[in-house]
């Protein structure tokens, strides 16, 4: 792959960021290459320390923040014309509703991530709050002579405390994913809105 | 490192990489390198940020045929790195303060 290629390579992955930006980048990783190349390195070297395309588009994308990808996702590319705009408004019960329903099932369904965990930590605050009051519920059994109950409520105690302790790093392990998991998501996002359409990833 | 102690502690190196005289996106790597890995697209981000927080300002020369951007280091850019500098002299104590109760154990 020669610097041509790599930079035309590029820019189909970030065609999405506006034009500017596009330009800033590209002259930038253009320059790294040439300051590379007078250095005494091959083209391919040069290249290769800078990294795949894939790899330099996923960085740049990772530091842009989606609004602005967003917002220049939905900018008009040229004049929208009079009868379009009419068609938009006209149509707009079918694909406003579509929209919006597409939208809620997307949350919703990063909203049952949540609440997995919420539901894991829901269990760990029961058993957490549990463990005590049985444990002074089998000493007051105790010391009113009702043995059997007493060791009975002693081993659950016990019992629920261990599980809460368990269940607790399980929960931070739980969320830690879902965070990663987040990032992911919001990073896939990202780059399917910049990149161009004959990109295969 | 601590992700957010290297951000601070790369934008002062990519500074210190300008102090003396101009220099440009290669160089500056280059010069960094032994001491801290720092890639092409962190140093962009670096760059734009110490740009918009006028640390540095940039323009554009010819060399050899081509423009070359460059970037040169603004008084306020002076100060964060004296600001640094002082920070970890207070830091450099507490390390002592904390290896001395290494060695007593």
């Amino acid at each position: 792959m020669n610097k041509l290629e790599f930079l035309e390579a590029l820019r189909a992955r970030i065609s999405g960021l506006p034009k500017d930006d596009i330009d800033e980048r590209l002259s930038f990783y253009g320059e790294m290459i040439d300051d590379r190349i007078e250095d005494g390195k091959s083209e391919d070297e040069a290249i290769n320390e800078i990294g795949t395309p894939d790899e330099v588009a996923s960085q740049i994308v990772a530091s842009t923040p989606l609004s602005k990808i967003v917002k220049e996702k939905i900018k008009p590319k040229r004049q929208i014309k009079a009868w379009e705009i009419v068609l938009l408004v006209l149509g707009s019960p079918i694909w406003l509703s579509i929209l919006v329903a597409v939208l809620a099932v997307v949350l919703s369904l990063y909203v049952v991530i949540w609440s997995v965990a919420i539901s894991l930590w829901a269990v760990f605050t029961s058993l957490a709050v549990s463990a005590p009051a049985v444990l002074v519920v089998g000493f007051v059994a105790l010391f009113t002579g009702q043995y059997a109950s007493g060791t009975i409520a002693f081993a659950t105690a016990l019992l629920a405390g261990g599980l809460a302790i368990l269940l607790f790093f399980g929960c931070l392990e739980t969320i830690k994913g879902i965070l990663k998991l987040t990032k992911m998501l919001i990073l896939s996002i990202k780059k399917c809105l910049v990149k161009r359409k004959d990109v295969t990833q | 490192m601590d992700i957010q102690l290297k951000r601070g502690i790369l934008d002062v190196c990519v500074l210190a990489a300008i102090k003396d005289e101009d220099s440009y996106g290669y160089k500056i790597i280059k010069d960094v390198k032994p001491y801290i890995e720092l890639s092409e697209s962190t140093l962009y981000t670096i760059l734009k940020r110490l740009e918009s927080a006028k640390l540095l300002t940039v323009y554009s020369c010819e060399h050899d045929g081509r423009l070359r951007k460059y970037y040169r280091i603004t008084k306020a850019g002076l100060s964060r790195i004296e600001t640094f500098k002082e920070e970890w002299r207070e830091v450099m104590s507490i390390y002592k303060f904390i290896t001395k109760e290494d060695a007593n154990e």
